[in-house]
């Protein structure tokens, strides 16, 4: 069994301090036909950090994202979440538990505005019922105004202001991350998962993207989850991570302790002495 | 006039999402409106009603609703004609069954059980996507007609298995049979389409619309952020068949009076829909508009020149007409996918900066 | 047992209906496999070889209806009568060429486009080819004869009448088309799978981009396509010609064809051949058997509701490649 040391709580480094385990994957197993992407593998994520699961191309990082996001439903194992065992569920479903999510190939909605994209992350608040929005009329159009200050809230920390009103098509790849940011952000999830939140940016987007990861986690106390590829960008960001070669476990601890495993040398940094 | 945002301060979050942002919209909108109510009714003939005003109003509720199917959903059908026929025997059988209610409730109960219609032909779509969907309309397009041929039930066992609209009135006003005035048909249309389209309006810029567009956009992403597939699809399906009966009920009581299945609701009938609105737009309210507009005048202006002016046998201008209208399907999808309203958008946008580009 | 013996000859019948619905229905996956393109026009394209070949056989001016209207003439023909083969031959050049017009005023202009936009590019393209059809010939009902046999096959009558004491009453004209068609279709499939060309196909329908990176010119192959698309639609407006006529009603034998491919998967053609034998034999049972139970006409629907049903349990069709779903 590879599970976690159970600590109940621990202190970050920069003295956040974290809580009990929000989520707990226990001997995930995941194939597809013949091929198994991941293979029994188990850890846990807690309240209040940055976990990051990182490793070399075809490691089942992705595939590991989407069983957390309830996309890929595992053969074998059990997801455990706020305490309580995770059935096999649809994807809007798990949403509603409040995990969210962004995507490594952006999944805007193309054809809105960037305020129509992030307000589609509070759906899930809106309660107006058929009536009331056929006519505009009591709670149809309350709700709207409410959330609509919300999502403003969001605009303005992820300071994207001047293009609320801009079709998402139309903006460069560096902002659509952000504003698929924005999106996850809206629904005010528990758990927060970002697929290689940083994959094709300039220095300067990822620095920009790093402190919004930094900050989302500061301020709202949000849980994040996060696959990338960028080694340096992910040890400072981090409080623990999980390292997978071809869907194996091979490390899991902190930055430090990653760094330091001989196994996650040879498989991966092991690379960047050549 | 200056076309401006500037000076028109948004001072709530209600302002900045009204349906006119602009004050000369509104202003142009509250004209039109004034028209439409204020003088056309009174100076409307039989013909300006029956080839231009009252077809483009049912029109533009049709497309209205396969706007919100296509356009807004993302869903193609092309069971649009299946649909209207739905409407209107439906609202024939009620017009005859009980004649003591109002025809306007007839009318918005045709549309409810077309919804309900809609909703079944619509299951397949949570299986099937794109242009299997498509096909799979064809289906409810095929079968219904059938149906409506075939079981004498649904036009009440008449000789000729046509149906024919009895004479009803609203607030002492005739707005089916022989004796309906243009300016009655035209009214009752025109409010009908007005109050829809406001429905529409609401309806794409709330909670349900973005679900909509969301699924159109991206639909396993949309699923993934928490929207439920089923329910968003089905009410897409639900909606916009309401309107597409609303529509095929108006049709046939108010416009044709009389009508045969095959003929009135043939699979043409969904295309000529579809038409305009690829034409007006894919999901755009003022889109579905032109598009109808632009439909059903063309025939007209056709005719006119081709056989009125260049004195053209008619079935040759028929046959023009087809050509034309290809054609310019294939041009807008090709110079301009999102149709006359981006179009009319774009010259906005121009206008709104003008004179200074940049 | 009567009713076993006549579903027998309805059960050849509606094979050979079904082999006719698989050609159609080949004409679609060949587009479909090579360019993304659901082409909604397959059949209007039966509709204009057809009333082309007419023309062409019976030296009708083109645009006649039109150039008399405009400049007050009275033309009508060219007064010569083509042999059958070289009005033939000279169909295929015109079919042809309007591959190559198709390819270089519509389709290069959508390279890219999402494949809903093109399908309904193609509905536009199938009502301008059906006016242009009109336009250029007229739309009065015409006959085709190009010589193919006609009537009842005795020799069937007879065999079967000895062998059942009924006699099954069989075209010759369906005889023939079934083999002609299942001719077609088989070199149609040798083409793909054994030509330089074919290959070359195939490459396009996996991936446009790695297609063009190994050098296929993606033109060449759309046009090649088109045009293979064009004859097979001369063949079959050929055998549905000559049964009943050339008309508008030709143009539809396409939306058949188009439950075939749901049926069968739109890119697999032992798909269309199988999903169009089912489509010919299920809907003529059906019509014998359940027909006359609910009030007869059923064939305009049955394929479709078929297909609808089928299509729920299993979306990808019969051959389809079955889609993994991705983020």
């Amino acid at each position: 069994m590879t599970h976690s040391p159970a600590v109940e709580t621990y202190t970050t480094a920069d003295g956040r301090q974290i809580g009990g385990v929000l989520m707990d994957m226990r001997n995930i197993t995941l194939r597809f036909g013949g091929v198994e992407a991941i293979k029994d593998i188990s850890f846990d994520i807690r309240e209040g950090e940055i976990r990051a699961i990182i490793g070399p191309n075809g490691a089942g990082k992705s595939s590991m994202l989407n069983v957390i996001s309830g996309f890929y439903v595992p053969q074998e194992g059990e997801v455990w979440f706020r305490g309580h065992r995770r059935g096999p569920m649809k994807p809007y479903e798990v949403a509603r538990l409040g995990i969210a999510r962004t995507f490594q190939n952006i999944a805007l909605f193309d054809g809105m505005s960037v305020l129509d994209n992030i307000m589609t992350g509070r759906l899930n608040k809106m309660k107006a019922g058929f009536l009331s929005q056929a006519l505009w009329w009591g709670a149809a159009e309350r709700e709207e105004i409410a959330n609509r200050e919300q999502v403003e809230k969001i605009i303005d920390f992820l300071e994207i202001q001047n293009i609320r009103k801009t079709p998402v098509g139309r903006l460069p790849y560096g902002l659509k991350k952000r504003v698929e940011l924005a999106r996850a952000l809206a629904a005010e999830p528990q758990l927060l998962l970002l697929d290689e939140p940083m994959a094709g940016m300039n220095v300067e987007e990822k620095e920009d993207m790093s402190r919004f990861i930094l900050d989302v986690n500061d301020e709202f106390g949000t849980t994040i989850a996060l696959i990338e590829h960028d080694m340096g960008v992910v040890m400072d960001l981090s409080d623990r991570v999980v390292v997978m070669d071809y869907g194996r476990k091979i490390g899991d601890g902190t930055p430090d302790e990653v760094r330091n495993n001989q196994e996650v040398i040879d498989a991966y940094l092991g690379v960047a002495h050549d | 006039m200056i076309y401006r945002e500037a000076g028109d301060f948004k001072t709530g979050y209600r302002d900045d999402g009204q349906t006119f942002p602009i004050r000369l919209d509104r202003w142009g909108y509250y004209a039109a409106l004034a028209v439409a109510f204020g003088i056309i009714p009174f100076v409307i003939n039989d013909y300006w009603a029956n080839a231009v005003f009252v077809p483009f109003l049912i029109y533009a509720i049709a497309a209205l609703g396969l706007n919100i199917l296509t356009g807004y959903a993302g869903q193609v059908s092309l069971g649009t004609g299946g649909f209207m026929a739905v409407g209107a025997y439906a609202v024939y059988k009620l017009m005859t069954a009980f004649p003591e209610i109002s025809v306007v409730i007839h009318i918005l109960l045709a549309g409810g059980i077309t919804a309900v219609v809609g909703m079944l032909f619509g299951l397949p779509s949570l299986r099937i996507k794109g242009f299997y969907l498509a096909v799979a309309t064809l289906a409810a397009q095929f079968f219904l007609v059938w149906l409506f041929n075939k079981v004498p039930w649904f036009y009440n066992y008449s000789a000729s298995g046509q149906i024919n609209a009895p004479e009803r009135t609203v607030l002492g006003w005739a707005v089916t049979g022989p004796a309906t005035s243009a300016a009655g048909k035209y009214l009752v249309c025109l409010i009908f389409a007005l109050l829809l389209a406001w429905v529409a309006r609401n309806l794409t810029r709330g909670t349900l619309g973005r679900k909509w567009m969301a699924i159109r956009d991206m639909d396993i992403a949309a699923e993934i952020i928490g929207v439920n597939p089923l329910t968003a699809k089905l009410s897409a399906f639900a909606v916009s068949s309401f309107f597409i009966g609303v529509a095929g009920a108006l049709l046939f009581a108010v416009y044709l009076g009389a009508a045969e299945v095959g003929e009135a609701f043939g699979i043409n009938k969904s295309f000529l829909v579809l038409f305009m609105i690829i034409i007006g737009g894919l999901g755009s309210i003022f889109g579905s508009f032109a598009g109808a507009a632009f439909m059903v005048l063309l025939p007209v202006l056709l005719k006119n020149v081709l056989v009125g002016s260049f004195g053209w046998p008619t079935d040759l201008a028929a046959h023009f007409e087809l050509m034309i209208v290809g054609a310019l399907i294939v041009f807008f999808l090709i110079v301009e996918p999102h149709g006359l309203a981006r179009l009319w958008a774009l010259a906005k946008e121009k206008l709104r900066l003008w004179p200074f580009p940049h | 047992m009567d009713q076993l013996i006549y579903s027998a000859e309805i059960f050849l019948n509606g094979l050979m209906t079904g082999v006719m619905y698989a050609l159609v229905a080949l004409g679609f996956v060949l587009i479909y496999k090579a360019s993304g393109v659901f082409n909604y026009a397959q059949g209007v394209l039966a509709l204009f070889a057809a009333l082309t070949l007419v023309g062409i056989q019976q030296g009708q001016v083109p645009f006649r209806h039109l150039i008399n209207a405009i400049f007050g003439t009275h033309l009508e023909s060219f007064g010569w009568t083509l042999p059958s083969v070289l009005a033939i031959l000279l169909t295929a050049g015109v079919m042809v060429l309007l591959a190559v017009l198709i390819e270089k005023l519509v389709l290069q202009h959508l390279v890219g486009q999402e494949p809903i936009i093109l399908f309904m590019a193609t509905i536009g393209l199938a009502y301008f080819l059906e006016g242009l059809g009109d336009v250029m010939w007229g739309a009065d009902i015409k006959t085709l004869d190009v010589g193919l046999p006609q009537g009842i096959s005795e020799s069937i009558e007879s065999v079967t009448a000895a062998w059942f004491g009924y006699g099954f009453f069989i075209d010759r004209l369906d005889i023939w088309a079934t083999a002609i068609a299942a001719l077609l279709v088989a070199a149609l499939v040798a083409f793909s799978q054994y030509t330089k060309q074919g290959r070359a196909m195939r490459a396009v329908a996996d991936d446009h981009q790695a297609a063009l990176s190994v050098g296929i010119s993606l033109r060449f192959i759309w046009v090649m396509v088109w045009s293979i698309a064009g004859f097979v639609a001369l063949v079959a407006g050929i055998m549905w010609g000559t049964k009943s006529g050339v008309q508008f009603s030709l143009s539809l034998i396409a939306l058949k064809a188009l439950p075939v491919l749901m049926l069968g998967g739109f890119t697999s053609i032992p798909g269309a051949i199988v999903g169009g034998l089912i489509i010919g034999v299920g809907e003529k049972l059906f019509e014998f058997w359940i027909g006359p139970l609910i009030g007869g006409a059923t064939e305009n629907w049955f394929a479709y509701v078929l297909a609808l049903i089928f299509l729920v349990f299993r979306p990808q069709g019969l051959f389809g490649e079955r889609i993994i779903e991705r983020v």
